[in-house]
């Protein structure tokens, strides 16, 4: 039965999971070395199109990182020709003189570049005089052609101490917003969860660095601070409900109802190569089934706050209890909220220096394959 | 704001009909705000070259019977309130 759903207004085209980062927190998921094969030009030519027709309007070109595809310039010219308004997310890694113009040229919109720690060493990245220069390099070449300088710095334990410098830097590269994003734990940060949650005094200090900032740039510089959801007690309305605006399309052709969603079991996610978006947006089952409210069990059922926050996140909610049905245990009514404040109470001891032996898992091929052949579909925590 | 005023939009905005919409719509970064008949009418005027007094004129050819003036100006003024037009420089 077709949904009578609005139309998708955002499309994020993760163009391939190859990227030259490890980063540690990356949302990708971490089996992604086990996927078939990138879909090629034409295919997304041709998905592009359909998502146009369907009504979409936003277009996001993201990964692993976009540049390293080499037909990303004409993918930009395409979503050009079809009127979207395009957003290139990117580590700047790649990114020259000659693709930049080329994108410009092309008609791309807009460019949100993110600052990471890259380094295996995981030592103050900020000091790293490569990636610095890099950095400057790419602000350069952003303000040079035009685009609003979008910066995008992902916080956990080991980065959210030197915010005040992240800050100082942003404000050196003439950024216009800056967006401190603290990780959310999915994919290989969830992985790496022990190691990267910041605890309580960590984010309030960090906070106030912020607003100090922000009173003394004024309106120069736009900053959000995105708080993690473990130090929430009501969940987020997660992609604005199930199949409600977002459609992510990833690397090997399988649209979902966000970044997360493949590693949901009982769900058969479209291809691509196999049906058309109108289909899959309206059609598919795996798109409406988190739909309206008809799924939910206790306490969100009767939740007067259902509406709001469409019980939180299926993905948060199946990594931590294992049924992607329930509340998202983030919400402080969810039966499961212990298992969320049993991790904020690790990092707070971690924070206060007691001794924890988290392993790390970097975000690299050797890694996932390991990980993909554990085939676990099974919670982790 | 004058009669003379000469409004564009605002940088990294784009506006376009929607065909999905059945509407013209403003886009910028993550984010779209559909428009009205009449703000869409308006706003496709603003070039950036014509001033008010020639975007009322041109309106008020296109909708014959009415008076238009304080519509647009009303609503130029919360579009810039808004962000998403300015008076062009110079």
């Amino acid at each position: 039965m077709s949904s009578q759903a609005n139309p998708p207004l955002w499309l994020l085209a993760e163009l391939t999971y190859r990227c030259p980062l490890h980063c540690v927190y990356c949302s990708n998921p971490v089996d992604y070395t086990a996927y078939g094969e990138e879909l090629a030009t034409e295919e997304w030519v041709r998905v592009l199109r359909e998502g146009r027709q369907l009504g979409a309007t936003q277009l996001g070109f993201s990964g692993g990182e976009p540049l390293v595809r080499d037909d990303l310039e004409v993918l930009v010219a395409e979503a050009r020709t079809l009127g979207y308004y395009s957003n290139l997310i990117t580590s700047g890694i790649g990114l020259n003189e000659r693709r930049i113009a080329a994108f410009k040229e092309g008609g791309l919109d807009h460019i949100q570049v993110s600052f990471q720690d890259s380094t295996r060493e995981m030592n103050d990245f900020l000091s790293s005089t490569r990636t610095f220069d890099l950095k400057r390099r790419i602000a350069k070449l952003v303000k040079q052609y035009d685009y609003p300088m979008v910066l995008n710095v992902v916080l956990h334990r080991l980065n959210i101490d030197h915010v005040g410098q992240i800050l100082e830097l942003a404000a050196e590269l003439e950024a216009e917003y800056v967006e401190l994003a603290n990780t959310q734990y999915y994919g290989w940060a969830f992985l790496n969860r022990d190691l990267l949650l910041p605890s309580q005094e960590q984010l309030e200090r960090a906070e106030e660095v912020t607003n100090r900032f922000r009173e003394r740039v004024g309106n120069r510089m736009k900053i959000y601070f995105v708080v993690p959801d473990y130090y929430e007690n009501r969940p987020k309305a997660c992609m604005n409900g199930w199949g409600s605006v977002f459609l992510n399309l990833t690397a090997d052709g399988l649209a979902l109802p966000c970044h997360e969603a493949r590693m949901l079991p009982g769900l058969e996610f479209p291809s691509v190569r196999e049906h058309d978006l109108r289909w899959i947006w309206h059609d598919s089952p795996a798109f409406n089934r988190y739909r309206g409210d008809e799924w939910m069990k206790e306490p969100c059922r009767s939740c007067p706050e259902k509406a709001k926050d469409y019980g939180g996140c299926r993905c948060q909610a199946y990594l931590l209890t294992g049924d992607a049905a329930l509340a998202d245990p983030v919400c402080d009514k969810s039966p499961h909220h212990a298992l969320i404040t049993r991790a904020v109470e690790r990092a707070r001891q971690a924070g206060a220096g007691v001794e924890t032996k988290p392993v790390l898992f970097y975000r690299d091929d050797e890694n996932s394959r390991r990980l993909s052949r554990k085939s676990e579909k099974a919670p982790i925590a | 704001m004058s009669e003379d005023s000469v409004f564009e939009l605002a940088r990294h905005y784009r506006f376009q009909w929607e065909q999905a919409q059945q509407a013209y719509v403003l886009l910028y970064p993550e984010g779209m705000v559909k428009l009205g008949t009449s703000a869409g009418e308006i706003l496709k005027r603003v070039d950036g070259a014509s001033p008010v007094s020639a975007i009322v004129a041109d309106l008020e050819r296109a909708f014959p019977g009415a008076d238009l003036r304080r519509d647009v100006t009303e609503f130029l003024a919360h579009a810039s309130v808004k962000g998403w037009i300015r008076v062009k420089p110079g």
